[in-house]
């Protein structure tokens, strides 16, 4: 689990494009929307994106996003969980 | 009559603001001098790195010559040859393939020239008149008399006029804003 968070914390930078943020920056609890890394509406698309592509995992109720967005930690177990590559 | 207050010029890592030297990158690409640049402005704006490099054309141009500007009432004509070719490119590539059918959200957003002008429009909180023409060179026959209008009929105090092109790491941004008062006439042979 602590590998998987760390590649989606990098997969995250790189397709965000958040040039200013590490890895070492984002804890796994810290709130990826709002306050915490300040992702917008089209950052949360991009994620679903990154889901298919990288994980063969499609949401089909955008909806489910807020839950499953909230965080790093909560990210990467619903990746484990539901990933099918 | 009305006037040019201020102009700027960028191309290939060279920044000249109202005739003087104001940057020279260490990078002539795009991407390079882009940053640095926006580093060398000090600015605290991180939606500045997802944006297109349209977009980041426009946007450090704008930023400059709006430096010490209070009035909101700005309006924003933007032109350029291209439109947002580079990111249609990007989004082409990223659908090419049908076993590999992933578009990207945040390039697709950059699949209008215009979105330049809603760019700069949410930095400076401006609500104003805006237009993106599509020309093959600088259509100052068409924006020479309607920023007249513009400044004339009380739609904008000030008028932003801006020739944006990019295309791979040829860029160019030829910018200038025009007001009641400055020490430029603006009329054709000033502007083209």
């Amino acid at each position: 689990m602590a590998e998987l968070k760390e590649l989606l914390k990098e997969q995250i930078i790189d397709v965000l494009n958040l040039e200013d943020i590490t890895v070492a920056d984002i804890q796994d609890n810290d709130p990826l929307f709002g306050e915490g890394l300040g992702l917008d509406s089209i950052d949360a698309l991009e994620l679903i994106v990154l889901l298919d592509k990288e994980y063969g995992i499609k949401l089909a109720d955008p909806k489910q996003g807020k839950e499953i967005f909230s965080s790093i930690q909560t990210l990467a177990q619903f990746v484990e969980q539901n990933r099918t590559k | 009559m009305y006037y040019i207050s201020q102009y700027i010029q960028l191309q290939a890592g060279t920044v000249l603001f109202n005739g003087n030297p104001f940057f020279q990158s260490e990078h002539s690409e795009f991407k390079g001098f882009a940053k640095e640049l926006y580093q060398k402005l000090e600015l605290q704006y991180p939606k500045f790195y997802k944006m297109d490099n349209l977009c980041k054309l426009a946007f450090l141009a704008s930023e400059i010559i709006l430096q010490g500007n209070q009035e909101s009432d700005v309006a924003l004509l933007f032109s350029n040859q291209e439109a947002s070719l580079g990111s249609d490119l990007q989004h082409q590539a990223h659908i090419q393939d049908p076993e590999q059918y992933y578009p990207s959200p945040a390039v697709f957003v950059y699949t209008l020239p215009n979105i330049s002008i809603g760019e700069v429009s949410i930095r400076h909180q401006f609500k104003s008149e805006s237009m993106f023409l599509l020309a093959d060179a600088y259509p100052s026959t068409y924006l020479l008399p309607y920023t007249q209008y513009l400044l004339a009929s009380g739609k904008a105090k000030k008028v932003l006029c801006g020739w944006f092109r990019m295309q791979d790491d040829n860029y160019e941004a030829c910018c200038y804003l025009v007001e009641k008062e400055g020490p430029i006439a603006h009329e054709t042979q000033t502007i083209e």
